[in-house]
C-alpha cells in the first residue's frame, strides 16, 4: 500500500525553506534602501490579492461570502498597486552624484 | 482557456522566483529599480494564473474589488508625502491584516457550505484571524501615533503583561474549541480577542521605538500571509509570506542592535513621549552652561572648512529642510568644501527614512552615509550640523553607565572640530536623555527651524562672497 505525504508536510517544508531564502537575500538589502523594502513588502504581502479572488470568485460559498472576499480584493489591491507605485516613486528619487 | 492545478503550480513558482529576485534587486541603488518592476510581474503572473484556474468561477467582485484597489492605491502613492511615508506603511499593513482576516473567515464558510471541513483547516484558519486581526488592529494604532491622532506617549498600566498573556491564552483556548466544535460563537470571541490584543499589544510602545514598530507590523503582516497560505494550501503565499515575515524581522533585530535594547525590552514599553514646551529656549541654554551661536558663525566656519557632515534626524523631516540642505550642500560645494551626510539607523520614524527624504531632495545616494561607515570620518572633518537629531549623536550612550541609553552605538560627532545643533528648543530627544554633547567646548546650538536656519545660511553664503 501506498503512503501518502500529508500536503501539510510540504506546506511546512516550503514554509522553512522560504524563511532561510528571506534571511539571506534580506540582510543583503542595503540600510539606505530600507523604506524601500518595507514598501516593496507590503506590496508583495499582497498577494493575499490570490487567497481573496479564491472567495470572491467562488459562487458556491454564498453571497455573503462572496461580499467578505470583495472586501479582501478590494483591500489587498491597494496593497499590491499603492505599495508597488511608491516603491517606484521612491526608487526613482536615488541618484548618484553626477 | 482553463489552467490546470499543475500548470498554476508552476506559475506559482515563477512569480516566487521573480519576488526573489525583486527584493534582491534592492542590494544597491542601481539594481532596484529593476527588481521593484520583477516583483510586479511576480504579482501580475500570480494573479493571472489564479483567474485562470479553474475555482474562480465568477468575475464580477473580483472586477469591481481589484479596479476600486487600483484606484485607491494609486491615489494613495502618488499623493503621499515622503515625510508621511511610515503612515502610508502602517495603514497598508492594517490592509493586509483586515484582508488576511477576511480570506481565513471566508475560505472557512466556503469549505463549510462545500462540507469539506476538517480540524486541520479550522486551525489554520484560526491562525490566519488571529495573526490578521493583531496585524490590523496594531497598525491602526500604529497609524494613529504617526499622524498624531493618538499620543506617541507609551500607555501603561498595572497588569499589563499578564492581561495581554491571559488574552493570548483565551484566544488559543478559543482556536482550539473552534477547531473541534466549528462553533461560530468561538469563532466570532477569538476574533474580537484577537483585534483587541493587537491594540494592547501595540499601545505600550511608546513613539520613539516607531521604526521597530513599524517593523515588527511589516513581520507580523508577512506572517499572516503564511498562515492565509497555509489555510490555502498555496505555496505561494507561503513562500512571500515567509518572506515578508523574516524581512520584518530582521529589521526589527537592526533597529533593537541600533538601540543597544532587545525586543522584549521595546515590545514591552517605555521610550517616547510627546515633550513639553520649550519656551526660551536661549535661556534655558545659558542657564545649564551651553553656547548658543547665531547664523553667522556657523557660516563662517563652515566657509573654510575642508569638509562639513551633516546629520539629519526626524527633526529635519518636520520641518521640511531637506530641500534647503540640499542648496546649502551645493552651495558649500561650489566653495570646495566637502560635504557628506550621516545616518544613524534609527533616524526618523521607519527604517531608512532619512535617506529617502534626502533622495527627494535630490541629494546623491553616494554622499549619505551609514554610521558604520561615517564614524572614522568625524575627527578630521571640520564642522558638523546636527540638523534635527539628539540621541544619535550623545556621547552618553557611550561614557555614561548610569544613561538609559547607555551602550547604543552613536554617531560620534562630537570629535569633529566644531559641532552646531539646529534646535528648535532645549527639549531633550525622545529618549528624554540630557544631550552631554551640548556641553562640550565646541559645539554650540543654534535655535530656530531648522529650514530658517538653514535658508539663512544659504543666504549668508550667497552674500557673502569669496
Amino acid at each position: 500500500m501506498h503512503e501518502v505525504l500529508d500536503p501539510s508536510i510540504v506546506a511546512l517544508t516550503v514554509f522553512v525553506l522560504a524563511c532561510f531564502i528571506g534571511y539571506w537575500v534580506i540582510w543583503g538589502v542595503t540600510p539606505s534602501l530600507h523604506t524601500p523594502l518595507v514598501a516593496l513588502t507590503n506590496a508583495i504581502s499582497g498577494i493575499v490579492l490570490i487567497g481573496a479572488l479564491l472567495v470572491a470568485g467562488d459562487p458556491e460559498a454564498g453571497l455573503l461570502t462572496q461580499l467578505l472576499g470583495f472586501l479582501a480584493v478590494l483591500l489587498a489591491s491597494i496593497n499590491v498597486f499603492g505599495g508597488f507605485l511608491v516603491t517606484h516613486r521612491m526608487l526613482s528619487m536615488f541618484k548618484k552624484k553626477k | 482557456m482553463e489552467l490546470s492545478v499543475n500548470t498554476q503550480a508552476l506559475a506559482y513558482l515563477v512569480s516566487a522566483i521573480l519576488f526573489i529576485l525583486g527584493l534582491k534587486g534592492l542590494t544597491h541603488p542601481a539594481t532596484a529599480r529593476r527588481g521593484n518592476v520583477y516583483a510586479m510581474l511576480g504579482m501580475l503572473i500570480a494573479v493571472g494564473a489564479t483567474l485562470l484556474g479553474h475555482q474562480v468561477q465568477s468575475y464580477g467582485f473580483i472586477v469591481a474589488g481589484i479596479l476600486g484597489g487600483a484606484l485607491i492605491g494609486t491615489l494613495l502613492a502618488l499623493r503621499i508625502q515622503m515625510t508621511d511615508m511610515p503612515q502610508l506603511v502602517a495603514a497598508l499593513h492594517s490592509f493586509v491584516g483586515f484582508a488576511a482576516v477576511l480570506v481565513a473567515i471566508g475560505t472557512f464558510f466556503a469549505r463549510r457550505a462545500s462540507g469539506d471541513l476538517d480540524a486541520l483547516l479550522m486551525s489554520e484558519v484560526s491562525a490566519g484571524i488571529v495573526i490578521g486581526a493583531i496585524t490590523f488592529t496594531g497598525s491602526v494604532i500604529a497609524f494613529g501615533k504617526l499622524q498624531g491622532l493618538l499620543s506617541g506617549a507609551p500607555v501603561k498600566f498595572a497588569g499589563q503583561h499578564l492581561l495581554n498573556a491571559l488574552m493570548a491564552l483565551a484566544a488559543i483556548a478559543l482556536a482550539v474549541h473552534f477547531a473541534m466544535t466549528g462553533s461560530l460563537l468561538a469563532l466570532f470571541a477569538m476574533t474580537l480577542l484577537a483585534l483587541a490584543l493587537g491594540v494592547t499589544l501595540i499601545i505600550p510602545i511608546g513613539g520613539a521605538d516607531m521604526p521597530v514598530i513599524i517593523s515588527m507590523l511589516n513581520s507580523y503582516s508577512g506572517w499572516a500571509a503564511a498562515a492565509t497560505g497555509f489555510t490555502l494550501h498555496n505555496t505561494l503565499l507561503i513562500i512571500v509570506g515567509a518572506i515578508v515575515g523574516c524581512s520584518g524581522a530582521i529589521l526589527s533585530f537592526i533597529m533593537c542592535k541600533a538601540m543597544n535594547r532587545s525586543i522584549i525590552n521595546v515590545v514591552f514599553g517605555g521610550f517616547g513621549s510627546d515633550g513639553g514646551s520649550g519656551e526660551s529656549a536661549g535661556a534655558q541654554a545659558a542657564e545649564k552652561g551651553i553656547k548658543s551661536a547665531a547664523i553667522e558663525d556657523a557660516v563662517y566656519w563652515m566657509e573654510d572648512a575642508g569638509k562639513v557632515i551633516i546629520v539629519p534626524g526626524y527633526g529635519m523631516a518636520v520641518a521640511q529642510a531637506q530641500h534647503a540642505l540640499k542648496e546649502l550642500m551645493e552651495l558649500l560645494e561650489a566653495g570646495g568644501v566637502e560635504v557628506k551626510f550621516a545616518i544613524h539607523p534609527v533616524a526618523g520614524r521607519m527604517p531608512g527614512h532619512m535617506n529617502v527624504l534626502l533622495a527627494e531632495a535630490d541629494i546623491p545616494y553616494d554622499q549619505v552615509l551609514e554610521m558604520d561607515e561615517i564614524n572614522s570620518e568625524f575627527p578630521g572633518t571640520d564642522v558638523v550640523l546636527v540638523v534635527g537629531a539628539n540621541d544619535v549623536v550623545n556621547p552618553a550612550a557611550k561614557e555614561d553607565p548610569s544613561s538609559p541609553i547607555y551602550g547604543m552605538p552613536i554617531l560620534e560627532a562630537g570629535r569633529a572640530r566644531q559641532v552646531y545643533f539646529l534646535k528648535r528648543s532645549m527639549r531633550p530627544g525622545y529618549s528624554g536623555v540630557d544631550n552631554l554633547l551640548f556641553y562640550q567646548d565646541n559645539t554650540s546650538l543654534i535655535f530656530g527651524d531648522a529650514k530658517d536656519t538653514i535658508e539663512g545660511m544659504n543666504s549668508a553664503l550667497k552674500g557673502g562672497g569669496h
